[in-house]
């Protein structure tokens, strides 16, 4: 940011990047890739994401401290998610499975 | 009463005050991605639990709108950072051209979303008493094509018999669908108001080189809500395409 211009032509550049990931992402879940659809529908989009921080909301252009907030709220979110995945995926089905018992029970 | 580019007395200089309005701008954004990644949270969950149900869920959604929302969506922030590229070299004209080109294109979003609630809610897809994730299979429309009606059976009748609650399942999917998309919108339609702010800001001149604060604030929560959608559109529209 602060007085650093960024010209058209490389907005217009991410523009297009953007527009051809959009069709790779669309193209590849057509494909049967098992698991990987998933890995790779997330890394296009994370791609795109990280184009549009870094060129369009001027990221790469910006004071260290703004840049450290950006990852902070990464971060952030990547606790959540990793925190809480690791609680559920590893639960006992089973024991899910005697929770709706319960509840079936109580009703 | 307006003071646009003047220097505020807690700054040493007019960089300095722009970059703690970025800084505070991007602090209120990480906010906003713990916001909506509580959402995203609940979705991976149960897609992990209910992927039958997501499938299907996931395959009833039109595609070609998705798609074109997305490259709408897309193509407003590029006006958007255009605008932003024409307030700092200090053309007024185009600043305000392509704030309107903004507000059009998020305008032109919304309207295809409201076609796709339509649909969802004319093939008994809203969660509620008459959700009926086979309804569409059960009551095809005359102009629906019969061999996609013939599709749609057959997917069903694998998917329920991998999961026998698929009507129920199918429903957390299509809640995840409304309030991820549905808070989704209703940033884009606080985001159209400022923009409407700010095309009139830009007409009266308020924006010169040394002051567009304002509209570069707006434009990084523009970008923002573009990269929700950039996330919601293939975890929503392109779980199950392939088959």
């Amino acid at each position: 940011m602060s007085d650093h211009i960024v010209p058209p032509k490389v907005y217009v550049g991410i523009f297009l990047s953007l527009m051809v990931l959009t069709a790779a992402t669309v193209a590849a879940a057509y494909v049967n890739l098992g698991a990987f659809n998933i890995v790779i529908a997330l890394a296009i989009a994370s791609l795109k994401a990280t184009l549009v921080v870094l060129y369009f909301m001027h990221a790469r252009y910006s004071p260290k401290r703004t840049q450290l907030v950006i990852i902070c709220a990464v971060f952030w979110l990547a606790i959540m998610l990793a925190l809480t995945l690791s609680d559920y995926v590893t639960r006992d089905r089973d024991a899910a499975a005697n929770i709706s018992v319960l509840q079936m029970l109580e009703s | 009463m307006h003071r646009t580019g003047e220097l505020y007395g807690q700054f040493e200089t007019l960089e300095q005050q722009k970059e703690s309005a970025a800084l505070g701008m991007w602090v209120f954004l990480s906010t906003e991605v713990l916001f909506f990644g509580g959402l995203f949270m609940t979705y991976t969950l149960n897609r992990h639990y209910y992927g039958a149900a997501f499938g299907v869920g996931s395959n009833t959604l039109d595609l070609k709108l998705g798609g074109a929302n997305t490259v709408i969506l897309i193509l407003s922030s590029l006006t958007m950072a255009m605008s932003v590229w024409a307030s700092h070299v200090g053309k007024r004209k185009a600043t305000t051209g392509f704030l309107v080109a903004t507000l059009i294109l998020g305008t032109a979003f919304l309207g295809v979303k409201v076609i796709e609630y339509k649909q969802k809610f004319d093939h008994h897809l809203v969660p509620g008493y008459h959700f009926q994730i086979d309804y569409r299979a059960q009551h095809p429309a005359p102009n629906d094509d019969p061999k996609e009606i013939e599709a749609e059976k057959e997917e069903l009748s694998k998917a329920f018999a991998k999961d026998p609650d698929l009507n129920a399942h199918a429903q957390l999917y299509f809640s995840l669908y409304f309030g991820m998309t549905g808070l989704h919108a209703l940033h884009m339609i606080v985001g159209a108001g400022m923009l409407v702010w700010l095309i009139r800001q830009s007409i009266i001149g308020r924006f010169t080189p040394t002051y567009n604060t304002p509209v570069e604030m707006i434009g990084l929560y523009w970008h923002f809500v573009d990269i929700v959608w950039i996330y919601l559109f293939p975890l929503l529209y392109l779980i199950d395409r392939h088959q």
